[in-house]
């Protein structure tokens, strides 16, 4: 009998670490899942005070520097629709005037108030989510202008 | 003429691979000892091959070879020449030569010391490690062959992400590819002793040094990518629950427990089909990591390298080994002998509960990390997890998981004695409770998750201290006597105490930095002192200047604390013309207790000054020493005798008598 009652002990066990495990995911997966919208999205769908994340290309001659720098306010756009955009804070290194970024924050009164951006780490990377969000605005550009990348022809 | 001789070298390693999972296999079936030999010889071969292939590749690099399409992409003429040779893995086909490279390095390791293995297991072992060649292999010559030449020959190269221009992320990957590789082996093992159908304990005491292998150079190589995104990103932050993170987390969080179960088999010979099934999942975690990171699925900070029809190459790969190993052990499993008894309490007990806490924690990573990309792909909801999400599902876990690290090492194999083992880390929870009356005193009761954070870290800390001190009867008797028999122990004691303690070290780190950061941003000119947390900030000149392949402008910090010199700390910010790149160079003092951080931002609008931040990171300088003290110990126990001599000898196996072994 000891080999079974063990082997209870054990099962009861992995039940019980399983059953808070799912329990815990779930009741985490309710309050801390973030939607992706586009500026198209934003526009016709407000996500009212849920934290979403925003993304499409930094408008060209849109960023704006306010109170001595530490606010940077620049527009994302998808060519379709644009949407304003305020953040204090650290910047990535790649943040760029008609690059692809993803902002994580709320909308106020038809301003997106950033908590975090995140830009592409690379030349030759676009988060799939900004590619997405124009593909669907019907506007996308595989590579950045301006700098060819060297490939060979098709073989 | 070299990258032909590496492209070549890599198709013969392609064959040598495919004799290297065929013949040894077929000879451990029919007993063949000449036919089981050969995957020795084709192993050593496999590693010349995919060795030669490497340093073709490298050459290529060093001597900035522009007719190789690879080389164009990834490197620059006027690049520093460590950054020359980091290049070759800093790029997804030359990551993969490396991941190739490790993987044949492992399978001549199991040829040169598995002198002590049974001639039928070590030809099965060696044929699965022959077969996963074949598999990448295969793939990187159909789609990421990075011997490519390229006509006309451009001028210049297009340069590496100068992001990864960065000693800490130039070691980073090998490590990394190590542990991930490293873990193949375990996979080789279980799925050779599911086709033998045996497992025993001499079985688990040949996994484990290469089960510590790979644990160790994977939690280095996690260590290192956690510290360069600490100082190379210029955010401040240790670890930010991203998917890249998250891939190397997995197999770590497995190949953890593989490491505590394998030691079940070998001490107790228990626990046979659960460890084999371990063994499988933890090389299949290392392979999603390599999928996660290498297919570009993810939005994320690492993505570097980002082909959605290598992808799709990768993810067959992944199913080819995983379905395989699964079914090898639906069909197999069965056959393995039942293993010994044991009592709930005991340290069985405790390294089961451990096994199901870090299985649950995997679990739960594994679901933030993909669940993410099944809606995606299922609904094109698009959504992200974040690190709330895995705050409030992996801390919880983490927190009984160190409550009974501390416990299990004194309880008894087979019937342990709860009472006794807490008794004996009295000293333990009595210093326990002076650290957080401490942290109390000094930060308040603000978040309360930092004194339930601090109380763990000094729980495994002291109770790794207080395992090590009962074992060798510490004041119970004389000094000098203790001295004799902490020499006479094992030094996989050692190694348990070493890593128990590193963990509790990086947990005040993690702990330290999470509840009781400063960040301090603001614009400061010439001669302007800011004040964060006690210490004085004053900005002395901003310079610019050119080094190798990129201009800088350099902030020179005066640090004093109530009146007294600290440190100047030198911010850069750096312009990589040919990346058209610019990257934030931290500059950071490290204390025994904190550290200070300060980034030189972009010049204010006014053009009178610049943006500043400026942090004061309490206790993070303690997470990396304590992976490297976690490191220390997998070392220590690897070093371990006990691996090398008195290894137990089978009772002749109903495998077929092999013919003499040949003279070594």
């Amino acid at each position: 009998m000891t080999r079974k009652k063990r082997r209870m002990y054990i099962l009861g066990l992995a039940l019980l670490g399983l059953g808070t495990a799912t329990a815990l995911t779930l009741s985490a997966f309710e309050e801390n899942i973030v939607f992706f919208f586009s500026p198209s999205d934003l526009v016709s769908n407000p996500p009212g005070d849920r934290s979403v994340r925003l993304g499409g290309l930094v408008e060209e001659g849109s960023i704006q520097k306010l109170d001595g720098g530490m606010t940077i306010a620049f527009r994302v756009t998808d060519t379709v629709q644009t949407v304003p955009v305020t953040y204090t804070g650290v910047l990535p290194d790649l943040f760029r005037e008609g690059q692809g970024v993803i902002a994580e924050g709320k909308l106020a009164d038809g301003v997106f108030q950033a908590r975090e951006v995140l830009a592409r780490h690379d030349e030759t990377y676009m988060p799939p989510e900004v590619a997405d969000a124009l593909k669907r605005a019907g506007e996308f550009r595989p590579e950045p202008p301006g700098r060819a990348v060297y490939a060979p022809e098709a073989e | 003429m070299i990258p032909e001789i590496g492209h070549y070298a890599l198709v013969l390693a392609l064959l040598l691979a495919i004799v290297q999972s065929s013949v040894p296999m077929i000879g451990a079936a029919r007993g063949n000892a000449a036919w089981m030999e050969l995957g020795r010889t084709a192993a050593y071969g496999q590693l010349l091959m995919v060795g030669t292939a490497f340093a073709a590749l490298t050459y290529a690099y060093v001597v900035s070879d522009f007719s190789v399409l690879n080389v164009v992409q990834n490197s620059h003429s006027a690049k520093p020449m460590l950054y020359k040779v980091s290049g070759v893995w800093g790029n997804h086909e030359g990551s993969l030569v490396l991941w190739v490279l490790m993987l044949a390095l492992f399978g001549a390791a199991v040829a040169w010391f598995g002198g002590n293995l049974p001639p039928s297991l070590k030809a099965r072992v060696l044929g699965v490690q022959g077969m996963i060649g074949v598999g990448f292999l295969i793939f990187m010559l159909a789609t990421s062959n990075p011997f490519i030449r390229v006509f006309p020959v451009p001028a210049d190269g297009n340069d590496l992400n100068p992001l990864l221009q960065d000693p800490g992320l130039a070691f980073h990957p090998p490590f990394l590819y190590l542990g991930y590789v490293g873990f193949s082996l375990a996979f080789s093992f279980a799925a050779a002793a599911l086709i033998e159908g045996r497992v025993d304990p001499a079985w688990g005491r040949w996994v484990r040094p290469w089960t510590l292998v790979a644990w160790s150079s994977l939690t280095l190589g996690i260590g290192m990518g956690s510290w360069w995104a600490y100082y190379e990103l210029g955010w401040g932050g240790w670890w930010f629950w991203d998917p890249v993170e998250n891939a190397s987390l997995l197999p770590w969080l497995a190949g953890t427990a593989l490491l505590h179960s394998a030691i079940v088999v070998e001490k107790r010979d228990a626990l046979k089909t659960w460890t084999v099934l371990l063994a499988i999942l933890t090389f299949t975690l290392s392979l999603v990591g390599t999928f996660l990171v290498r297919s570009g699925v993810l939005t994320s900070v690492h993505a570097f390298a980002v082909d959605p029809e290598r992808g799709v190459a990768i993810l067959i790969l992944l199913l080819l080994a995983t379905g395989g190993g699964l079914l090898l052990y639906a069909m197999r499993a069965s056959s393995l002998k039942v293993g010994g008894l044991f009592a709930p309490v005991s340290r069985e007990g405790a390294l089961v509960l451990n096994n199901l806490l870090l299985s649950v924690a995997c679990a739960v990573v594994l679901i933030g990390t993909l669940y993410p990309l099944l809606l995606d792909s299922m609904t094109g909801q698009k959504i992200s997890v974040g690190a709330p999400f895995f705050n409030a599902t992996f801390v919880p876990l983490m927190i009984p998981l160190v409550a009974v690290m501390a416990v299990g090492p004194l309880l008894a194999w087979k019937r342990g004695d709860l009472a006794g083992a807490l008794g004996r880390l009295k000293f333990a929870a009595l210093v326990t409770v002076v650290c957080v009356l401490w942290a109390l005193y000094i930060n308040g009761v603000k978040p309360v998750m930092a004194l339930v954070g601090i109380a763990m870290a000094a729980w495994a800390f002291f109770g790794a201290v207080a395992e090590l001190a009962d074992r060798v009867k510490l004041f119970r008797i004389p000094l000098g006597q203790s001295w004799d028999r902490a020499k006479g122990l094992p030094r996989g004691a050692w190694g348990t105490t070493l890593s128990h303690a590193g963990l509790g070290i990086a947990i005040a780190g993690m702990v330290g930095t999470s509840a009781w950061l400063t960040e301090d941003i603001r614009v400061m000119n010439i001669g302007d002192t800011a004040s964060v947390a006690g210490y004085e900030f004053t900005l002395e000149k901003v310079e610019s200047g050119r080094v190798d392949n990129y201009t800088t402008e350099t902030g020179t910090f005066l640090v004093s604390s109530g009146g007294d010199f600290v440190a100047r700390l030198h911010p850069e910010q750096r312009w990589y013309p040919v990346a058209r790149m610019e990257t934030t160079e931290a500059a950071i003092h490290t204390t025994f207790y904190s550290d200070l951080y300060a980034v030189l931002g972009d010049r204010s609008e006014q053009g009178e000054g610049w943006v500043v931040r400026i942090y004061h990171h309490p206790l993070v300088p303690w997470i990396w020493f304590g992976a490297i003290v976690m490191v220390l110990g997998g070392l220590v126990s690897l070093s371990d005798r006990r691996f090398r001599l008195g290894v137990p000898v089978r009772r002749a196996a109903k495998a077929p008598a092999a013919a003499a072994q040949p003279a070594e």
